[in-house]
């Protein structure tokens, strides 16, 4: 097992920074996902690793080596791809056995190995099939197992589950989740999903336009985006947005838009006054962080229900502030007509306040 | 007023008059173009069969003489071979050399200009269209030029070597162009993943990528196989020892040298000379339509 360090890596196909100074440790034995919109540079810092793209800049560590300009096959890497990338001419046996082959394992030994990883995986019925013969679960377990089979020191992923169905996807989670833990390999792991970020890594990079916007675990992404990009990125549904202005008043700010005015409080307000770089700023808040109120209270933003989505567990209620839509989530036993009146109380413990202009958060 | 049952008897003879109809206009367009042709063979198997034949299709006289160069001594002018087998060598060894040639050198190039970046490639790939602009016979005396400074003229065999490497030089750009549309198809992900479970690009190459583009192989080695086997104006130019003559320089000189044409053998040997073409063809037809490229796409 190893660490991955990257430092200052960048690739540019012409004049495009698909990634851009880059900079990520991945302890041994960590599970990292690279998290982020398509086009956001993560698959080809996934090949980079791999040593199929030649960074244009910058260096990759394996513990305390410069990998940088090392041949895939030196690296001992195993790759699950997202199409699986299965040797169709090949039988699942003779593909997982594939890279032992290379390696120029006695024949016994690949023979061993290749039914051990079978077994682990469950596919040791299916030996004998060509990949043209599977369905796609069974096709990517086949490509779990020939990484697997030849004991890598890092694993990587590219979106291996996105071609599953949804069901299949959610017991993949689990299971991969499990394996990891299990052979305690160090994993690298690049999806565009966040719940599969949030639910499979110990930490997740989110990476937009080819830059790093933070590197941290599930709860910090979750409870402390550094940027206006992951806020809204993590969690679903997304975190809702308002746009307004900080005012001053005798023992309290106000956050202030055209629809309402909120108080923040000495204490809140003092910190976002120190945080801003201009009069502009954005509040953000949580679906789950709100509380629907049939009567206005003290310190309520008043909103009209537009449109109730219920999913059984709870309910998401589409308000509308103005014209603009937000969404809330709300408990299964409310009762609420579209039209009606509501109010709506925030936590404000969990609110975000981030700076127009620069994006980042202040709070 | 007809019942429901009239209606539909009389709809049924009209549709399966309208089928008959379209057979028969099928048939028509089909197969009277192809009469001519198959009254061709038709007459180049009576005849290499019969000693004598009737209004120049039904044959009569059964006889295997005209198939005598098997295993008699033919002659051709001053020269006498032994039998054919010694040119079916010849014409064998410049069709396999051609075709192995050939299939060696576009694999690799096919791959490079599918999978390589380098300067120049749209470049050349225009370039290897507009070579097919030109015909062979303008390189003739280039060529002799060529391959007499290389020592490789009027030696015997390393003449027919020599040829080999003309035909191949020849054949390789456009075979390169048709393999480099089956090393498009197969995706990245595939080859990336042979690298990283340790192959170099070459082995990728051999282990995995090759397998899966066979179709595309047995296309080239076939079309250059026959075209090394049809060649005649190289070896006809160049050959100068009757030793080393192939078959259509052969049969070329069976009808053009004697005053008299045994038209028998003439048949006979015609024959003789399209059955690797067909071998070839019936084999390969298999592996051409066996095409599994593309990948497995979940």
């Amino acid at each position: 097992m190893v660490s991955v360090r990257l430092i200052n890596l960048c690739k540019y196909f012409g004049k495009v920074k698909a990634v851009d100074q880059l900079n990520l440790e991945i302890k041994d034995r960590e599970f990292v996902a690279l998290l982020g919109p398509s086009g956001c540079g993560k698959t080809t810092t996934l090949l980079m690793i791999a040593g199929i793209y030649k960074p244009t800049k910058g260096k990759i560590y394996f513990d305390e080596v410069d990998v940088t300009n090392w041949p895939p096959k030196d690296r001992n890497i195993g790759m699950v791809f997202q199409s699986y990338a299965l040797y169709p001419h090949l039988s699942v046996y003779d593909n997982i056995a594939f890279p032992l082959k290379l390696k120029k394992a006695p024949k016994n030994v690949i023979d061993k190995k290749v039914k051990e990883v079978a077994k682990l995986l469950r596919i040791d019925e299916l030996l004998d099939r060509k990949p043209a013969q599977l369905s796609g679960g069974q096709k990517q377990r086949v490509a779990l197992a020939r990484a697997l089979a030849k004991e890598p020191d890092l694993f990587l992923m590219d979106e291996p589950l996105s071609n599953l169905d949804a069901k299949l996807r959610v017991f993949m989670r689990a299971e991969l989740k499990r394996l990891q833990k299990e052979l305690g390999i160090t994993t690298i792991y690049v999806t565009h999903d966040q719940v599969e970020a949030m639910s499979m890594a110990d930490r997740i990079a989110v990476l937009n336009a080819g830059r790093l916007q933070q590197y941290g675990t599930p709860d910090e992404l979750y409870g402390k985006p550094s940027n206006l990009f992951v806020a809204g990125f993590i969690g679903a549904p997304p975190m809702n947005f308002v746009e307004g202005s900080l005012v001053e008043e005798p023992n309290d700010y106000l956050f202030v838009t055209n629809e309402f005015k909120l108080s923040l409080g000495l204490e809140l307000g003092e910190l976002v006054k120190k945080g801003m770089k201009t009069s502009r700023i954005i509040l953000g808040f949580r679906p789950e962080h709100v509380k629907i109120l049939i009567k206005p209270e003290k310190n309520t933003i008043k909103a009209k229900v537009y449109v109730i989505e219920p999913l059984g567990r709870d309910i998401i209620v589409n308000v509308k502030i103005g014209d603009k839509v937000y969404k809330v989530i709300a408990p299964p036993d409310i009762v609420l007509k579209p039209g009606q009146d509501i109010w709506l109380k925030l936590d404000m413990d969990k609110i975000h306040i981030f700076d127009k202009k620069t994006e980042k958060a202040i709070i | 007023m007809m019942s429901v049952k009239e209606k539909k008897m009389k709809a049924g003879r009209g549709y399966i008059l309208h089928t008959i109809l379209k057979y028969i206009v099928v048939i028509l367009v089909a197969v009277i173009p192809l009469i001519p042709i198959w009254c061709m063979y038709l007459w180049l198997i009576s005849q290499s069969f019969s000693g004598r034949v009737i209004l120049g299709i039904v044959p009569s006289n059964f006889t295997i003489n005209n198939w005598r160069f098997l295993w008699a001594p033919i002659k051709m002018g001053l020269k006498e071979y032994p039998n054919i087998w010694p040119i079916t060598i010849n014409t064998l060894f410049l069709a396999l050399g051609t075709s192995g040639l050939v299939v060696f050198i576009s694999t690799l190039g096919g791959y490079a200009l599918s999978r390589m970046e380098f300067k120049g490639r749209t470049t050349l790939m225009e370039f290897i269209i507009a070579l097919h602009a030109f015909p062979a016979i303008i390189l003739l005396i280039a060529m002799f030029i060529i391959l007499n400074k290389l020592g490789l003229y009027g030696k015997g065999i390393i003449t027919l070597m020599g040829i080999i490497l003309i035909k191949a030089g020849l054949e390789c750009p456009m075979a390169s162009w048709i393999i480099k549309g089956f090393f498009d198809s197969i995706p990245w992900d595939i080859e990336w993943a042979a690298l990283v479970d340790g192959c170099s690009r070459l082995t990728a190459w051999r282990r995995v990528i090759l397998p899966l583009i066979l179709p595309g192989v047995g296309a080239i080695a076939i079309f250059s196989f026959l075209s090394g086997w049809s060649e005649f104006l190289l070896v006809f130019t160049y050959v100068k020892d009757e030793t080393y003559y192939t078959l259509p320089v052969l049969i070329y000189h069976l009808i053009g040298e004697f005053k008299f044409i045994d038209w028998g053998m003439l048949a006979a040997i015609g024959l003789f000379y399209t059955i690797p073409t067909l071998i070839f063809f019936s084999v390969s037809q298999k592996v051409l339509l066996r095409i599994y490229v593309g990948g497995v796409k979940g």
